[in-house]
């Protein structure tokens, strides 16, 4: 596809390496580790328009634009980032990047263990969203940026920005935090243990040493993200999407071809090409990074003492259909950020889409996003 | 900006934390910000009135009000003020309640049913009257709880509620001094200060 008049056009990403390494929250240290990233918009001369993007679970740091013009699709947020859209690259320096612990070229179980010579794959040690934001920190001292304009995600990504507004209270100005929770409920937990679970019981899993095998947990990821999927949409989207459509035969006869229903169709495919292209290390990584994020286990648990360590502004967004984050969990991020003192604005936007709402161009969605980003261009 | 919010802001103090109830695109806010320095937030429930509320660059919330206001401490805003939105709500007594729990001081506008076209248009025509201010039919209406003057002092009496101080709304200046001698026929809008 040729770049849409919005679009950032074609984009390419800059590997940034970094010697001197870092401490993990686990206690183990990578002695120097890449990250990989996109820049699009312009960094003005006073530096203070640059703005971070946070991905999610299984994101990268392609969040817009086209790598070249035989990609079939955009990045993964193109939706709100490009000229005249929410986040506005007429306006702002906008950076994203894949999470340490990625598959997507920045350090993670694909990459060479130095210590060994071979790749990390299991033994990769543990991240936790910290340790993303340490090394984004790290990544805006190399870029030149010492205050964000606005650190933004959706899901992980909007707990990750969290984390950003309270590690670094000083170099983020404006926090936007996108259909997230304070950390997750024992049922999310559950859907990334059927995920996990599903991956480790593939007969190709090897403990995680697949590659060595020269193989992958296809049908153990494939699973994995069919759970994951299934919780990111509603039950209205799907009824919408598919209803109970057959793809063949008839309701009273059956069909002869193992896929049935539209429903199962459209599954198997999203985790076919996941499968492909995602790597399971990196899943069960990001699975276990997410479930143990708890905003405010350092602060006993509070989260009004959490907040207290911010200096942002926030803005807080939600949509009706999402069960995976509800409102209700973003709720309580207002609120806390309320008992705080914090400034904050928030709404929930109605979308019949589930989670994956945060990533569509939903037109009140977007206009409240753009509302609010013209504070912080302000 | 409306009469009314023109006068509120003379009873608001420079640098105050202001919390407003169905803050609608916050024209308010933005004006109290602008001339009184204050720090404002602004609860509201109509997604157009959201989006136009941020585009100004104010806190909005997105908050039923008559879910009440269980996610605020005791006193952690100076003035909490609520224009024209007492006789939507549910249950304005209890509103009340709450609002005067969270701020310091609190400041109720609504509009009068006791004035004297009110009467007048129910006496004569025997129908819920319909005005500029009120356009709305009955069965189809945001406003479920009209009361008078006198209804609001009465239940400020029960339910001990001190009136700090109050200006009646007249629409001209015959009736503005009309409306200051006998509020609950002439006025056709008015405010109060309270606290408890």
């Amino acid at each position: 596809m040729t770049p849409a008049a919005d679009s950032v056009g074609l984009v390419t990403p800059v590997t940034a390496h970094f010697e001197g390494g870092l401490t993990l929250a686990c206690g183990r240290r990578l002695d120097s580790f890449e990250l990989i990233y996109e820049t699009y918009g312009e960094l003005n001369a006073a530096r203070d328009n640059a703005v971070l993007i946070c991905h999610a679970l299984s994101g990268n740091h392609h969040a817009a634009g086209l790598h070249s013009e035989d990609d079939r699709k955009p990045g993964w947020w193109d939706a709100c980032i490009g000229p005249g859209k929410p986040i506005d690259t007429r306006r702002f320096y906008v950076v994203s990047l894949n999470n340490l612990g990625g598959c997507h070229g920045s350090t993670g179980p694909l990459s060479i263990n130095p210590a060994s010579g071979e790749e990390y794959g299991p033994d990769f040690p543990p991240v936790r969203a910290r340790d993303w934001v340490h090394s984004q920190a790290m990544l805006a001292d190399r870029l030149g940026i010492t205050c964000w304009a606005a650190v933004i995600g959706g899901s992980l990504g909007g707990m990750q920005a969290m984390r950003w507004a309270l590690l670094y209270p000083d170099r983020v100005q404006h926090c936007v935090v996108i259909a997230a929770a304070l950390k997750l409920s024992a049922q999310n937990i559950a859907f990334n243990e059927i995920a996990r679970q599903a991956i480790s019981s593939d007969i190709d899993f090897h403990g995680g040493h697949y590659r060595s095998h020269n193989t992958l947990p296809r049908q153990g990821l494939a699973i994995a993200r069919m759970v994951g999927h299934m919780t990111y949409l509603s039950d209205d989207a799907m009824a919408e999407k598919f209803g109970r459509d057959l793809r063949s035969g008839s309701l009273d006869f059956g069909s002869e071809d193992d896929v049935e229903f539209q429903v199962q169709s459209y599954l198997r495919y999203q985790g076919s090409v996941f499968s492909e292209h995602f790597d399971a290390n990196t899943y069960m990584l990001m699975t276990q990074a997410l479930d143990y994020f708890d905003l405010t286990r350092e602060y006993g648990g509070d989260p009004v003492a959490a907040f207290q360590h911010a200096s942002a502004a926030f803005l807080v967004l939600s949509f009706s259909s999402d069960w995976r984050f509800s409102p209700a969990r973003s709720r309580e991020i207002v609120n806390a950020l309320l008992g705080a003192g914090k400034s904050v604005s928030y709404a929930e936007i109605a979308a019949d889409q589930g989670h994956d709402a945060f990533l569509l161009p939903i037109p009140r969605y977007l206009e409240v996003f753009s509302a609010y980003m013209q504070r912080v261009a302000a | 900006m409306r009469q009314d919010l023109t006068h509120i802001q003379q009873w608001i103090s420079t640098g105050s934390r202001v919390l407003d109830l169905g803050c609608g695109d916050g024209e308010f806010l933005a004006e109290l910000t602008a001339a009184r320095g204050i720090n404002g937030l602004g609860l509201e429930i109509d997604p157009g009135h959201i989006t136009a509320a941020l585009a100004r660059g104010l806190d909005i919330v997105e908050q039923n009000i008559d879910q009440g206001l269980g996610n605020f401490a005791d006193k952690s805003f100076d003035t909490v003020v609520m224009a024209f939105a007492l006789q939507a709500v549910r249950h304005p007594h209890l509103v009340l309640d709450e609002m005067l729990r969270v701020g310091n001081e609190c400041i109720v506008t609504f509009p009068n049913f006791g004035h004297w076209r009110c009467r007048l248009y129910l006496s004569l025509r025997g129908r819920m009257p319909v005005s500029k201010l009120l356009p709305y039919n009955w069965y189809d209406t945001p406003n479920i709880h009209f009361c008078t003057v006198r209804d609001f002092e009465s239940l400020c009496d029960e339910r001990q509620i001190r009136i700090l101080r109050r200006h009646m709304l007249g629409p001209d200046k015959p009736h503005g001094r009309l409306a200051k001698l006998w509020p609950n026929l002439f006025a056709p809008a008015a405010i109060y200060q309270i606290t408890r």
